[in-house]
């Protein structure tokens, strides 16, 4: 089998994209309309993904104890916790320590002096080893059980919320891209239908003179990969070109949080697997199309 | 080389366009098909050609069933065969030489030869010179001639055309008559239906006629 005709149908499939320059853009802006939301979506997941990780470093679990328990309990605790192979660093804070650091913080000294008793409870400050997070869970439960005490306090909580907001966003995007992805087959379809329905004439006339069906399905499939392909390449940009407009946004809002963001656009891998999706899916339509189209009727 | 089998064709809805046809055109032959309107002149041609299958009975061509060819066989039954369907079907958004260049160009032909098959065929039918034209601003006669041009530049064997002098005046349709006759005196083999089949009969021509589907003895 030669590559000739595959040649010819490509070149013809170029041909009738450029004989309608502005249907075809056009048709290649829907494209990349429906692919730069869920792209942008991934890309914007990805930074904070990255985000997420870059903060995983040490958790701290703060230990609060009951009222009632005396020094030598404590004192008696600590040394059990210090037993605990799973717990790196503990570190004690008596109630009035904690006291005289939270009127030492700027603006809180004049409640602290209102309140004539101290009701701050002891607390350990715990550092866990290792990084797994199963085990942080695991020695938030056996503190919890504790009889000595009140409430037990993961720091590392909120990165783990961050974790989760990741994994729900992938999820959302993977959703966007699925529905949005549907779109723009059912837009390549309808395009490639309109296609067969004016070029029904020729269509006949070619089966008529011996042309297999490959040879007339042909340029309609690179028709669709290529439309998709360029709203892949305009869908990049688009992404490309909205991260760089909300970068300084993002980065002012990092800024009062004390956290240092550099929003990145998509990298190169990410942009070379946009087009490979965006032209599967032009192809596929194109294909359900002819597939379902050129079956009534087209020769006599 | 053509051959019907007990051939019967009914229609969707319609009543038998053929019944029981059975009839043989052998090779080299110039055969004329004559019969009234509707008498089932064009459904005997596309059941030749597959593009519609026999509701009874078998046709052969070059030793293949036709009704039992699969989709992806028929191009290549069809590239064997000359066709001029009674209405021309030319591409009117095309020049005459892309016309007659679209059979070349379905089958994967060379297409530095092909160029050249294109201009021979042309010149065969007298069109040489219209070349860039394009088919509406062509007389019927014409537009006949390219599209005959167009049947014979894959180099059929067989030639098979429907109607091919129907409303042209009398002295274009002994043109195209004269245009068959020097096909056949080349060898290949010739069909063709007409109601006008005394301008066939000086040539030797056999005849035979449908009448309401059925072949006249
Ligand atoms: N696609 C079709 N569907 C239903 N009936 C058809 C179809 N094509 C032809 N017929 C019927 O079959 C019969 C034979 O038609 P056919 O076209 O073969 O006749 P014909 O001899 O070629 O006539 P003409 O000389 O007018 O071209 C006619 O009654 C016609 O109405
Ligand atoms: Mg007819």
């Amino acid at each position: 089998m030669s590559f000739l005709p595959h040649g010819m149908a490509f070149r013809q499939a170029l041909h009738r994209l450029a004989g309608k320059p502005l249907s075809t853009l056009l048709s290649a802006l829907v494209v990349a309309i429906a692919l730069t939301l869920p792209a942008l979506s991934y890309v914007l997941i990805d930074n904070l993904a990255s985000l997420a990780n870059g903060v995983t470093g040490k958790p701290e679990i703060s230990v609060f104890l009951k009222k009632e328990v005396t020094a030598e309990k404590a004192q008696a605790m600590e040394n059990r916790l210090r037993a605990d192979k799973r717990i790196v660093a503990i570190r004690f804070i008596g109630r009035d320590t904690a006291l005289k650091q939270l009127a030492a913080r700027g603006g809180f000294a004049d409640v602290t002096g209102a309140l004539s008793e101290n009701p701050l409870p002891d607390a350990f400050i715990l550092e866990p080893g290792g990084e797994d997070p199963k085990v942080f869970e695991a020695i938030r439960t056996s503190l919890t059980a504790m009889p000595e005490v009140l409430h037990v306090q993961l720091d590392s909580a909120w990165v783990e919320r961050l974790h989760a907001a990741v994994e729900l966003g992938r999820w959302v995007a993977l959703l966007l891209a699925a529905l949005l992805g549907t779109a723009l087959i059912i837009v390549t379809f309808n395009t490639i239908r309109l296609q067969i329905l004016t070029q029904r004439h020729e269509i006949t006339v070619s089966l008529l003179l011996g042309a297999t069906r490959a040879f007339v399905r042909r340029p309609f499939l690179y028709f669709g990969l290529l439309q998709g392909l360029l709203g892949g390449v305009l869908a990049w940009g688009m992404v490309q070109g909205l991260v760089l407009l909300i970068a300084p946004r993002v980065q002012a809002l990092a800024r009062a949080y004390n956290i240092v963001v550099d929003l990145a656009g998509p990298s190169v891998w990410q942009g070379l697997a946009l087009l490979v999706f965006a032209a599967v899916l032009g192809w596929l339509g194109a294909g359900l199309s002819v597939r379902r189209h050129l079956h009534d009727g087209a020769v006599d | 080389m053509i051959r019907f089998e007990h051939v019967s064709k009914r229609y969707d809805g319609g009543h038998e366009a053929l019944a029981n046809v059975s009839l043989e055109i052998r090779h080299g032959e110039l055969l004329v098909l004559a019969g009234h309107s509707g008498a089932g002149k064009s459904t005997l041609i596309k059941l030749i050609a597959g593009l519609e299958k026999p509701t009874a009975g078998k046709v052969w061509v070059s030793g293949q069933d036709v009704g039992s060819l699969r989709q992806n066989q028929l191009p290549y039954l069809r590239r064997s065969l000359g066709l001029v369907m009674q209405e021309h079907r030319l591409l009117t958004d095309r020049t005459v030489y892309d016309n007659v260049m679209l059979p070349l160009l379905v089958t994967g032909y060379p297409p530095r030869d092909a160029a050249k098959r294109v201009r021979v065929a042309l010149e065969k039918v007298g069109m040489g010179t219209f070349e860039k034209a394009m088919p509406l601003t062509l007389s019927g006669g014409e537009q006949h001639r390219v599209a005959i041009a167009r049947a014979i530049v894959n180099r059929p064997s067989v030639l098979i055309a429907d109607e091919p002098t129907a409303h042209l005046d009398p002295a274009y349709a002994r043109e195209i008559a004269a245009l068959f006759r020097s096909f056949h005196a080349a060898g290949v083999t010739i069909l063709l239906a007409t109601h006008d089949d005394t301008l066939f009969s000086p040539y030797g021509a056999r005849r035979i006629e449908l009448a309401k589907g059925r072949l006249l003895a």
